[in-house]
């Protein structure tokens, strides 16, 4: 037993890839859920586990085949990433749970048993990438989840051809984001000579001046930039969250873009941490505008959608603003304020993708008008969805608050009340956007004939489930917000930049 | 736990299980509406005997779970916020009997939604009443905004959906955008948000700082409909008028400027707003806020227009009791909550008991009503005196304590301003009584009152109760000035 826990790590990523190609193997639509399903939960199971055993503050080492690093592939778990990979794995079990019903509205039939093989090499990428110790692993899973995720954003062709668009432009970008990354990760590996984490941060002492290590960051930042959708990088999320089956969205909205700024975070504080002045330079006079500009440039946007699922998008883009502003605070304070923010934001936006996606089942389409009135159809979904808003906005009692309570903290730690003010005014935006399609659900006639307002108990249980998790971690913070400050805590400890 | 403990979560947990048999009991509706005036009843005597166990000496501290290190959700009883709670769960039970008259006198649509968000709105303010901190009041502030949002909307109208969207907007909007703000920073600078006698910012802010936040929570708190965010208060006129009576003169507003004593009593402390004389602004932006909402209410012509103008008008009177940071000035306050519930109330259902009888809703079409509805002109007649402050009535004693600490603060021109907004006062409410009695009606052939007659006894009774309470109150507000002394001292 004890050397079955040891290998949880690799189990955590292997579990998933395994069953991809089973899926396959036995190509039949149910059978293949059901092997998705348990592979998710395994990976979750792990994942808590791992969480636990590293919440007070160690790290778990684990060298692959037995190689020792900076030889060997390391993975390393401590807890900002054991939190994310919690993350991932939970909503991706939620969303799994979710797909079954929702998938037979959304994808072709025949292609049921690809769609849970791509998703589950999808979550393979994305543990993969939270997990790793090694530079150039976190290039190739960061691909498998990308190639996977053009595939399955595809699938939203059944309901709309422009699905296809947008999963090309994501293609093109990606492709992009993912080669300058290789291209830094070159860089890196000419300047050190070695592609494990630890040993690179070791080996970067005194080459602060170095130009190779520079242009390594700067190309680094960029991919990872195009893969976050930073500001003004954004261009291909609305439209891959818009036009991806329902499940897809939920998926990616909640764990994609956080584990790419999981990605920033690492090799910022952990791998470049010793570079303090220049990433704090970049950060403060780069990083900070553009994320400002992005609360309120994609929260204005987002007020002008007529697509539901589109303005989710915009949202989300606004809400990476707020990320980013944590990490460029520069203090534990800001970095626990992301942390929590990339959790709770992720378990939001997923529930909000959710009851979306009920909806469309119901009205076949995600724009304002098809939504009228419905909220007194299914009273249930809607008053999920309304309990996903308030969070997004940041109502006291729910997860949204704590996450805007930490940042603001932060941002008057810093002594920056401007930007404590710029938090609160990019919020009211949200109450905008968000009440516009409340009141349609509530109050409007509904224009439509509804074909069936029955949906069945398996959308009903999932989306509770994560609507009132974001009631409960707007309570219970503690989880959240030990495993976010002990993980701020030790990647600061890893840099010499002075809180 | 203690008995009292027990007392104060089923006091606030009653009016939600309320809520809930409003919705189970949807078909029947005599039931429902029979359920929900017994809970109003045993919610009220729970209150009461918070207050005896209170007098006892019995301290009630109740702490439900912490959110973060430094923020719980918890409870506390003081004065102040007991007061509040009595008058809202008072107030409740005759608003419940009223509304029941006024929803099917008027043939109104989805009773059961109505009573629903109603009774939740009563338990969100006895939340409210009771918070022993600041960010737990902010909870309830903000679930009180959501919970009376449908009954702002409850006609769906266009018209009706454009004022619930005014109220949201505003309220929302204040109180995220500012008074969050003011809370956070609360908790930066004295790393507590507990309410503390004598405050808890002395010492760890700079007089500028000070101003700052002073000047976050005023506008944040928009509740309490300080210009110029008060456009929501009209808006909300669209709803019912048992909304507008229970709710917008009592509950909703008065949980603002109740936030507000609080705030500057427990938050700020009289103390420091007396020796740096952060406040000084307030007073006169709180002045020209009475001078001008009186104004206003001159112009209007729509009855519950002119009285929610007078609402904004009075509640800068609560305004100013705190700016004015002197004890006798927040005890005015505190007792102005307390009048100013009885008075606006009855002035609320007499102007929905004239709606359900004649179906007008202008005052220059109510000469001569009063002749044929006695009953409700006479309780609004004495609701109105009560407003203006003349004895017997329950309001002169708010408005000398707030004219006696305004002279002891030396603000002459505060008096003066004071006793120009009684005037005025007298002209826009008294001209509506004059109206109904002695008005007459210019085309005697086809009289359009004939045929009306006084509302339903669901209806008029209410006000005749509320009407007395006014009276009474007269002579009972020195007890409660006794009852509000420690919420000042050390």
């Amino acid at each position: 037993m004890a050397q079955f826990y040891y290998h949880f790590p690799i189990l955590q990523v292997l579990i998933p890839f395994v069953s991809a190609p089973l899926c396959v193997v036995i190509g039949r639509s149910t059978v293949s859920w059901v092997i998705a399903f348990f592979a998710s939960i395994a990976s979750l199971i792990i994942s808590v586990s791992l969480l636990s055993s590293v919440s007070d503050g160690s790290s778990i080492s684990y060298h692959l085949g037995g190689w020792a690093p900076p030889i060997g592939i390391e993975y390393v778990v401590d807890s900002a990433n054991a939190l994310l990979l919690c993350l991932v794995a939970g909503v991706s079990t939620i969303a799994l749970m979710y797909a079954r019903d929702q998938l037979r509205e959304e994808v072709e039939e025949k292609h049921h048993t690809l769609f849970y093989t791509c998703y589950l090499l999808c979550l393979t990428g994305l543990l993969g990438v939270l997990i790793t110790g090694d530079i150039f692993n976190v290039f190739v899973f960061l691909e498998i989840s990308s190639l996977s995720t053009y595939v399955l954003i595809a699938q939203g062709a059944k309901r709309d051809k422009r699905a296809l668009k947008a999963a090309f432009n994501y293609l093109i970008l990606g492709t992009v984001g993912a080669t300058f990354f290789v291209i830094g990760v070159g860089y890196l590996y000419m300047a050190t000579g070695s592609l494990n984490m630890a040993d690179i941060s070791l080996r970067l002492n005194n080459m602060e001046s170095n130009r190779t290590v520079q242009v390594a960051f700067a190309f680094i930042a960029i991919g990872m930039g195009l893969k976050v959708a930073i500001f003004p990088l954004h261009a291909w999320l609305p439209n891959a969250y818009t036009f991806a089956p329902s499940v897809v969205s939920i998926f990616l909205s909640a764990t994609a873009t956080k584990v790419s700024i999981y990605v920033i975070i690492r090799f910022s504080f952990s791998i470049f941490g010793k570079e303090g002045d220049l990433i704090q330079d970049i950060f403060i006079l780069l990083a900070a505008p553009l994320a400002i500009i992005a609360m309120f440039s994609m929260s204005i946007v987002a007020i002008f959608q007529k697509d539901i699922k589109r303005m989710l998008a915009y949202s989300s883009l606004a809400q990476i603003g707020y990320m980013l502003l944590g990490i460029s605070f520069f203090s534990k304070s800001g970095l626990t304020a992301t942390f929590v923010t990339l959790f709770n934001h992720g378990i939001t936006k997923a529930s909000l993708f959710m009851s979306l996606g009920a909806f469309v089942c119901v009205t076949g389409g995600s724009f304002l008008k098809d939504l009228s009135g419905i909220g007194r159809r299914m009273p249930f979904t809607a008053i999920a969805f309304i309990i996903g808003c308030l969070s997004l906005i940041g109502v006291p009692g729910t997860a949204g608050f704590i996450s805007k309570w930490l940042l603001v903290e932060a941002a008057l730690g810093r002594g920056l009340s401007f930007i404590a003010v710029l938090i609160i005014l990019s919020s009211l935006l949200s109450i905008i956007y968000v009440w516009r399609v409340i009141e349609h659900l509530f109050f409007s006639e509904s224009k439509l004939k509804f074909e069936h307002s029955k949906i069945s108990f398996r959308i009903v249980i999932p989306l509770w489930i994560l609507s009132l998790s974001c009631i409960y971690f707007g309570l219970d913070t503690s989880l959240v917000i030990d495993a976010s400050e002990t993980a701020a805590e030790s990647l600061f400890d890893n840099s010499l930049v002075a809180e | 736990m203690q008995q009292i403990q027990l007392l104060i979560s089923l006091s606030i947990l009653l009016p939600f299980l309320a809520c809930v048999s409003n919705v189970v009991l949807n078909g029947q509706k005599n039931l429902r509406d029979t359920v929900t005036f017994i809970i109003s009843l045993i919610t009220f005597l729970l209150v009461v005997m918070v207050c005896l166990e209170f007098n006892d000496g019995n301290i009630a501290d109740l702490t439900l779970f912490s959110v973060m290190p430094g923020l719980d959700i918890a409870f506390k009883v003081e004065p102040l916020g007991l007061l509040f709670a009595l008058i809202a769960s008072g107030l409740w039970i005759v608003t419940h009997v009223y509304a029941i008259g006024y929803m099917r006198g008027n043939n109104e649509k989805h009773h059961s939604r109505f009573f629903a968000c109603f009774s939740l709105a009563i338990g969100t303010t006895l939340g409210l009443a009771f918070s022993k901190n600041l960010f737990t009041l902010f909870i309830f502030y903000e679930l009180l905004t959501l919970s009376t949002f449908p009954l702002v909307a409850h006609k769906g109208t266009a018209e009706a959906l454009r004022g619930a969207k005014t109220y949201l907007a505003i309220l929302l909007g204040t109180s995220v955008g500012f008074q969050l703000l003011a809370i956070i920073a609360v908790y930066f600078f004295a790393g507590t948000l507990d309410f503390t006698p004598q405050g808890v910012l002395r010492g760890s802010v700079s007089n500028l700082q000070a101003a700052t936040l002073l000047a976050l929570f005023a506008f944040g708190v928009g509740k309490a409909a300080l210009m110029p965010f008060h456009r929501w208060l009209p808006a909300a006129m669209v709803a019912p008028t048992p909304v507008s009576a229970l709710l917008h003169a009592v509950a909703v507003v008065k949980a603002g400027v109740f936030t507000i004593l609080k705030v500057g009593i427990y938050i700020f402390g009289i103390d420091f707003m007396s020796v740096s004389g952060i406040s000084d602004w307030l007073i006169w932006l709180a002045t020209f806020s009475i001078l001008a909402a009186s104004i206003i209410a001159i112009t209007k012509d729509n009855l519950k227009a002119r009285l929610a103008y007078s609402t904004v008008s009075q509640l800068s009177y609560i305004t100013l009791g705190v700016a004015l940071a002197d004890s006798l000035g927040a005890i005015a306050g505190g007792l102005h909550i307390a009048t100013h519930a009885f008075g606006k109330i009855t002035l609320f259902m007499c102007a929905g008991s004239i709606y359900i009888a004649t179906h007008k809703t202008n005052i220059s079409d109510m000469s001569g009503l009063g002749r044929k509805m006695p009953i409700t002109f006479a309780a609004f007649c004495i609701g109105a005196l009560s407003i203006i402050g003349l004895p017997p009535f329950a309001g002169s004693w708010s408005k000398w304590l707030l004219v006696l600490s305004a002279i002891e603060t030396e603000y002459i021109v505060i008096v003066a301003a004071l006793m120009i907004s009684s005037l005025l006062n007298v002209y826009y409410l008294l001209s509506v009584v004059s109206a109904g009695f002695f008005g007459v009606t210019v085309d005697r052939e086809n009289d359009p009152s004939q045929g009306i007659q006084e509302a339903p006894i669901f209806c008029w009774l209410p006000t005749v109760v509320t009407a007395v309470g006014c009276f009474l109150l007269f002579f009972y507000a020195g007890g409660i000035r006794e009852f509000l002394i420690p919420i000042t001292m050390k």
